[in-house]
């Protein structure tokens, strides 16, 4: 079987600084992969490499077989299909959370106003916030907002979500709310790339693990393994770390 | 104290001289909306090819740093001059038609259009790149940001400084008057010179306030309106 999303030996620097090291990782359909390790070790990145919002430097990135690497690429269309939900929401401040959501249907897929109503309207419906379609994102809690930035990139119909930490701005009253949407969506058959420190929820949601460190995936495997055997010192480090601070 | 309420608020004279002031100052006021207008537009044009990015935006991106920076370089007055002056000599069919108070206009756009420019480029770099990833990411075309995302939220946090430039502009159109265009200052001169006073200056300055007074007070409401959308939200 083809994956929906394949990297191969994907690198990556910031100047001199590798960031990435040749990763190579397969997102099949409907499968829920999550990526955990320490800060700075290359999460954010690689998801913003996958939506071509960072250009790489080595290796190849195929979405359902095409590469999108190389300048014959047509990153508009590809952005169509896969969304991206950021760390710091990213909502257009300028614009209610209808336009909000209908913006890019309208004017990336082409479709009238009333359509790309009707198609926001059970989204939002979804969230309860089809109430507060006509109000701007700063009236909304946090939680909200990321909700929203969630249906924002669900009203493209994407075929993958790729998901950079996104209840890491949040209060952590206002956390449980937006994962539960994330569970939904998993049970649903989303396709999921999700980069998280919340190691409980990627437990619960994901089909995989995987552990990046210093820009390699050191290893990989069934959140029962990865949690409980992991076969790296360095996992195994981390993961301790982080039962200290009271996150698993 | 005598002496000076003589000289600049002789109410009789300016009583007198007000509505022919105020009639010619109809033509600053032409000049400066329809120059506005023209500003607007170019320099939007001029901060936009300024922006371009990659190798192939280079040489457009060349020629607008260069032209903003000639501009913003030379005296108003000089520009007004070589347009006004120099233009129709040259006999081009393109420049033969226009009338001194087109030539005006195109003057004060040309240096305008410079500064204003600055201003949209501030406001266009001050939009976090974050916006633009989240534009981009949802498959807004490279255009369609930069109009629907970017820039509506760019001209939002210049209204000040736009503002800033449109009084400078609208108190430069008291130097057209060079041109032999009869406007606000060339009349108010005229009298003055009659009558050796400087209240018909006193009643020029009147209306440039009761234009400015007023158009700084929207701006402050348009301002304090806006704060809520650009600052509230996060970058």
């Amino acid at each position: 079987m083809s994956a929906l999303l394949e990297l191969d030996s994907v690198s990556k620097r910031f100047g001199e600084a590798w960031v990435l090291r040749g990763v190579d990782l397969a997102v099949g359909e409907h499968e829920v992969v999550c990526l955990i390790g320490p800060s700075g070790s290359g999460k954010s990145t690689l998801l913003r490499c996958v939506n071509a919002l960072e250009p790489i430097d080595a290796g190849d990135i195929r979405i359902s077989g095409r590469s999108i690497i190389g300048s014959r690429t047509d990153v508009d269309r590809l952005r169509r299909d896969v969304g991206i939900v950021f760390q710091s929401f990213n909502l257009f401040p300028h614009m209610s959370v209808l336009r909000n959501v209908t913006l890019a249907p309208r004017e990336a897929l082409g479709l009238s106003k009333r359509e790309a109503t009707d198609r926001a309207r059970p989204l939002l419906e979804r969230i309860g916030l089809w109430e507060k379609r006509d109000e701007y994102p700063d009236r909304l809690s946090g939680g909200q907002q990321q909700r929203v930035a969630i249906v924002r990139a669900l009203a493209m119909r994407p075929k993958l979500m790729l998901l950079d930490e996104i209840t890491s701005a949040l209060d952590p009253e206002l956390i449980a709310e937006v994962l539960d949407m994330v569970r939904q969506l998993a049970a649903e058959g989303m396709t999921m790339l999700l980069a998280t420190h919340e190691m409980s929820f990627a437990r619960d949601v994901a089909n995989r693990i995987c552990f990046i460190d210093q820009g390699r995936i050191l290893e990989q495997g069934a959140p029962g393994q990865i949690f409980t055997a992991p076969r790296h010192d360095r996992t195994a480090r981390f993961l301790e770390r982080v039962i200290a601070a009271g996150r698993l | 104290m005598e002496e000076l309420a003589r000289q600049y608020l002789n109410w009789e004279l300016i009583r007198q001289s007000l509505p022919g002031i105020a009639r010619a100052f109809a033509t600053n006021l032409s000049v400066m909306v329809a120059a506005e207008l023209c500003v607007l537009a170019w320099a939007l044009v001029l901060a936009l090819l300024r922006g371009l990015p990659g190798r192939a935006g280079v040489p457009l991106r060349w020629l607008a740093i260069a032209y903003i920076d000639f501009f913003r370089a030379l005296p108003a007055l000089v520009v007004i001059f070589l347009v006004g002056f120099g233009l129709p000599q040259t006999g081009l069919p393109l420049f033969r038609g226009l009338s001194l108070y087109q030539l005006a206009v195109l003057a004060l756009t040309l240096v305008y259009g410079a500064y204003v420019a600055e201003v949209y480029r501030a406001g266009i770099e001050s939009v976090h790149a974050s916006q633009v990833a989240a534009a981009r990411s949802l498959g807004l075309s490279r255009a369609k940001t930069m109009r629907f995302v970017v820039l509506p939220q760019a001209v939002r946090r210049v209204i000040p400084p736009l503002l800033n430039d449109f009084i400078g502009l609208q108190k430069d159109t008291a130097l057209i008057g060079v041109l032999g265009v009869v406007e606000g200052f060339r009349q108010a001169q005229i009298v003055a010179g009659q009558r050796f006073n400087a209240s018909p200056y006193v009643g020029l300055a009147l209306c440039f306030l009761v234009i400015t007074l007023p158009l700084t007070r929207i701006t402050d409401y348009l301002i304090a309106r806006g704060q809520r959308r650009t600052v509230g939200g996060r970058a």
